[in-house]
């Protein structure tokens, strides 16, 4: 009786109703099938003495207990103490991970093949006859100089009349670094084991040379070429490539080398973290405001009063120039804020 | 079709990007290894959307001289599109990174398998 239930804790469909119920799953299936066996060396020894206790029919239940013995043995044996191979080894993991990466690849290679039979019916690449080129695009190129004074085409179609899309991606920008803060930062004024412990693991230039004079040097040099290039870019969005997103990745990244030359303590008294947050709320309050109030105004159309200019001035074209500065700024505050919490959990 | 194929060979190259992208996603175990295959699959839809808003022998939408004219420019759309990508994109790498380096502070490893295992066996004791 005993050996039947031993075999129903092993069998397979056990395992699969386990599996189904979800109180276990594959990856742990093969601990479970190692710890069993054990149990049934404990059982085996029991019933061992129960059969010598008995007499007569001891012999076939001996046999019979040490062919279910070995078996279990050479399992354990083949599973060492180590955590790594446990969940390795095992030919049912084995399989069932071959599987998966056939199945995965089957799966990957049915995608492509249907991505590749739509594209083989999508309209000629670069014909300016493809139904995407309607009449959203041509009234943007037609109109577009004319109503928001921006040259550079797509700057006036993000920044005027797409403006509240832009708004929401600096909005996810901020609420991006807003949730790696939440989930990287250091709480240094509370001292107990663990922060200092992750306070001492983040502290990762211990081994390096302090002030490393190429890299300084070099930054005296590139530094300020970065950051002026970076102005003229979010400066320029209006009339040239460029705008407040790619702008403000080069300001970001200035900062970032400015701050690898020169260590936390100077680059602290130029920016640190409520410079950050003063930047950021007031950068996005203001682009808020500014598009927000044609809601009190029926919602019909987000024109500024500012005169347009001329096009072609860095004076002109609106509100275009100041919503630049403040995604740049944004997009500067959140790369910054990004290196640091990743570096060292703070800023 | 495959002679199509040849003539859109950015939209099969972005798809083919996409599936190779996606099958790192599904086979790696490495969670660094994970997020490449998902910038993977972002550069390809920017490449995709990039290819559509192009038009042969056109400039791209900067008004030069003031020409406003349709037929000079490529379209404008697409780009917008691709920025708002890349944006989105950067985000969901930063925050995927962020849950990357708490996870191998907690398991010390980066192995998902692993990870999972160690999950189990906390929640057990």
């Amino acid at each position: 009786m005993s050996r039947r239930k031993d075999n129903y804790e092993n069998s397979r469909w056990l395992k699969f109703k386990r599996w189904v119920d979800g109180e276990t799953d594959t990856l742990t299936a093969e601990r479970m099938e190692s710890a069993a066996p054990e149990e049934k060396i404990g059982s085996g020894k029991i019933r061992k003495e129960a059969a010598e206790a008995g007499g007569k029919e001891t012999t076939e239940e001996n046999t019979d207990s040490k062919a279910v013995e070995m078996p279990a043995v050479s399992l354990s044996e083949k599973r060492p103490g180590d955590f790594e191979p446990a969940f390795r080894g095992g030919r049912g993991i084995r399989m069932y991970n071959r599987f998966y990466q056939i199945m995965s690849i089957l799966l990957c290679l049915s995608i492509i093949f249907v991505l590749l039979w739509t594209i083989a019916y999508l309209p000629i690449f670069g014909n300016a006859g493809n139904p995407d080129n309607n009449e959203v695009s041509a009234r943007y190129i037609e109109q577009g100089l004319k109503e928001t004074g921006a040259v550079n085409i797509v700057t006036g179609m993000i920044l005027d009349y797409r403006a509240f899309d832009t708004f929401g991606e600096s909005c996810v920008l901020f609420i991006a670094s807003c949730c790696v803060l939440v989930l990287l930062r250091i709480d240094s004024d509370s001292q107990d084991e663990r922060t200092k412990k992750r306070l001492e693991e983040s502290n990762d230039r211990l081994f390096e040379p302090k002030n490393d004079i190429i890299l300084q040097k070099c930054a005296c040099v590139l530094v300020p070429v970065i950051l002026v290039f970076g102005i003229y870019i979010v400066l320029n969005g209006h009339l040239s490539p460029g705008g407040g997103f790619s702008g403000g990745a080069v300001l970001g990244s200035g900062l970032i080398l400015y701050l690898n030359a020169f260590g936390f303590e100077k680059t602290e008294k130029l920016f640190h973290e409520r410079i950050y947050r003063r930047i950021t709320v007031c950068a996005l309050t203001f682009y808020c405001l500014a598009k927000s109030y044609s809601f009190f105004t029926g919602a019909n159309h987000l024109e500024s009063g500012i005169p347009l200019g001329t096009p072609g001035a860095i004076l002109s074209s609106g509100l275009i120039l100041p919503l630049n500065i403040c995604v740049g700024l944004v997009v500067a505050c959140t790369m910054y804020a990004f290196y640091t919490l990743f570096r060292k959990g703070g800023m | 079709m495959a002679a199509h194929l040849i003539y859109n060979i950015e939209e099969t190259v972005a798809v083919i990007l996409f599936g190779i992208g996606f099958t790192m996603l599904l086979l790696h175990q490495n969670l660094i290894k994970k997020i490449m295959g998902m910038n993977i699959m972002d550069t390809a839809v920017y490449l995709f959307l990039a290819s559509k808003g192009y038009i042969k022998g056109r400039m791209v939408p900067i008004v030069v001289d003031g020409i406003t004219d349709v037929s000079a420019y490529i379209n404008p759309v697409p780009s917008g599109l691709v920025l708002t990508g890349i944006v989105v994109s950067v985000s969901t790498t930063a925050l995927m990174l962020a849950l990357t380096i708490r996870l191998y502070e907690r398991y010390h490893s980066l192995d998902l398998d692993e990870i999972l295992m160690r999950a189990k066996k906390e929640e057990k004791s």
